[in-house]
């Protein structure tokens, strides 16, 4: 019953503040809204017993991804986003049907779903032991893999933002 | 107890706004923020399978997810600064140098 | 929820909070006088005996100060800052163990609110959430010297998250926990009887690391460069006045208190202290001294030391800080390996 309450709030919260990314016409309103959604689903994972990934939800997307987001909109000062929105208002007569449309399909497909398996003897997941363990032991080599990413994207951003040199 | 089809259906409904964002914004940073939204919501549906079959890869992959998402912000973002270096607008439509 | 519980609660929040709010604001009072005692000057010490009055007569100078808000300032995203600064200061107390389990009216209690498995990474979150503070004052004042301070500042705080995180690393691998309280607890033996197990004698580089890291994540001298009163005209909370920079203010100290708890739970023991295990109600009192002392010494700082310069300071946290720390990872590694 409160799980269920608490469930909807965070969800209600959720979309709201996703219709507000969507709709709002400044950027720094979006990104911060994005927050709000960010911040919602992580206290959905931590209902979901996944209490690892909600923490680090909150620390590298809502407190690293974000505030790159927001550094940018920031430095290149953006406060209004422009009205280029009037010579494509046809845009929303065609995304709002389109939209309406794929949420029936999905929702018709999803809400279907009941059977869930026996559970007696699954390990507990979600905390940081089971994570480590399967990141380190079977799920070694994406986890390399993603430290290379990293470093191919730090290197890749750096050299992009980058001011030319005026020789 | 949340039955696992309201998770689902909020990770699907969370993708569709997002959806729709990428198709009507024309501010490019503002497109960027709702892919970032989209993926959200993909890690939401996973979690959810995750934990209600308890089986750990769910989170795993929602780890690599994560990870790539971040490097794309910090690439793609670079690559915003240096368009908006060179086009002085940060809107989508100007930046169509490639077109017939 | 049965009623004890409930009961219990209530009561730990109540007095957790009263004992916080009333402390953040003598903290200020102790800042005060202890800068005047290095700066060979007396603080203020007119208001009540020693002084111990001034933090009531600040509060009641601060509700009336006029408000004044900038015309072109955005006004959703002015009142949000404050707000958005102080709550993550304030709910990092709910994970902080300030004891041991004790058993009080023929029921274990535990000494901290609440008690998670990952009550680290909880903290850590929050200090992550704090930086938006300041990035929205910065943009919101419409005011070119705030945004260049509240941009400084919060690129300082992300830039030196690294460095703390890894230095926390080594203390992970020796606890094998994220629970502060388990954390603590690892510490509470000692070598031949006298010698205390703390991470402070195991790593001290680790120790070195979280103190320079944590003193720049608070934004305090030598680090204050973003809010240096004769630099940027006050950074980032330029055009704040009364209540709202009030908050800002409290705010800061608030992470000051965190960060102090952080240093004493994670180096020194927790609550560790001779005697003890045989009174354990003796332990919130050894973390209170703890903590006290961390103050003192951030204070201290404050009074004696001269602060870097922007790019100084990005530099340091660049070029040595996260270099050093990932060394010291790699040294607890091999120690924990070969030692435990």
């Amino acid at each position: 019953m409160m799980e269920q309450a608490f469930f909807l709030i965070l969800a209600a919260f959720a979309v709201g503040a996703a219709l507000s990314v969507v709709v709002q016409r400044s950027p720094i309103y979006s990104a911060f809204s994005l927050i709000g959604v960010l911040v919602s689903l992580a206290a959905l994972y931590i209902m979901l017993k996944a209490e690892f990934l909600g923490a680090i939800q909150i620390i590298v997307y809502a407190g690293a991804i974000m505030v790159l987001f927001v550094f940018v909109i920031m430095l290149l000062n953006i406060r209004k986003e422009e009205n280029a929105l009037d010579k494509h208002r046809y845009l929303w007569l065609l995304a709002i049907p389109f939209a309406a449309t794929l949420i029936v399909e999905i929702l018709y497909t999803v809400l279907k779903v009941t059977d869930i398996p026996e559970l007696k003897d699954r390990p507990i997941i979600g905390d940081s032991q089971s994570i480590g363990y399967g990141l380190y032991t079977g799920y070694l080599m994406p986890f390399e893999l993603t430290s290379i990413l990293i470093l191919l994207a730090i290197v890749g951003a750096v050299i992009l933002a980058r001011r030319e040199k005026e020789d | 107890m949340v039955p696992l089809s309201w998770y689902l259906a909020l990770s699907a409904t969370l993708f569709t706004i997002g959806g729709v964002g990428v198709f009507v914004k024309r501010n490019v940073i503002s497109i960027f923020m709702c892919i970032e939204l989209m993926l959200n919501a993909v890690n939401l549906t996973l979690i959810a399978f995750s934990s209600f079959y308890r089986e750990v890869s769910g989170q795993l992959f929602v780890f690599i997810v994560m990870v790539v998402a971040a490097s794309e912000a910090a690439v793609g973002l670079a690559l915003v600064i240096a368009v908006f270096r060179n086009r002085q607008s940060l809107n989508a439509d100007d930046t169509n140098l490639l077109k017939l | 929820m049965d009623i004890y519980n409930l009961i219990e609660w209530v009561v730990k929040i109540g007095i957790v909070f009263l004992i916080f709010m009333h402390a953040l604001a003598y903290i200020v009072l102790l800042e005060r006088r202890l800068l005047g005692f290095i700066q060979m000057r007396l603080g203020p010490n007119r208001v009540g005996p020693y002084g111990l009055l001034q933090p009531l007569a600040d509060g009641i100078k601060f509700f009336f100060k006029e408000e004044i808000i900038p015309r072109d300032a955005d006004r959703v995203l002015y009142m949000l800052a404050p707000i958005v600064a102080l709550v993550p200061a304030l709910t990092t107390i709910s994970v902080i163990p300030f004891g041991d389990t004790v058993n009080l009216f023929g029921r274990e209690i535990e000494l901290s609110i609440t008690r998670t498995n990952i009550s680290l990474l909880v903290v850590l979150a929050l200090t992550s959430m704090g930086v938006y503070g300041i990035v929205l004052a910065g943009w919101a004042s419409n005011n070119k010297y705030s945004l260049m301070g509240g941009l400084r500042s919060s690129a300082q705080m992300i830039s030196y998250e690294l460095s703390l995180s890894l230095s926390i690393v080594g203390v992970i691998i020796f606890s094998g926990s994220l629970d502060l309280a388990e954390i603590a607890k690892e510490q509470m033996n000692t070598w031949w009887g006298i010698i205390p197990k703390w991470n402070i004698l195991t790593q001290p580089i680790g120790f070195l690391l979280f103190l320079i890291s944590v003193i720049a994540e608070t934004n305090r001298v030598p680090f204050d460069l973003p809010e240096a009163e004769t630099e940027l005209v006050a950074g980032f909370h330029t055009e704040y006045s009364s209540m709202k920079f009030a908050i800002f203010f409290i705010a800061e100290y608030a992470n000051m208190v965190t960060a102090s708890a952080m240093a004493t739970l994670l180096f020194l023991g927790g609550w560790h202290g001779p005697f003890v295990k045989d009174f354990p109600l003796l332990g919130p009192v050894y973390f209170t001294m703890k903590i006290v002392f961390f103050l003192v010494l951030y204070i201290w700082l404050r009074g004696t030391l001269p602060r870097f310069r922007y790019d100084q300071l990005m530099k340091f946290g660049w070029k040595f800080m996260i270099p050093v720390a990932l060394a010291n990872v790699v040294l607890v590694a091999a120690l924990a390996l070969f030692l435990y």
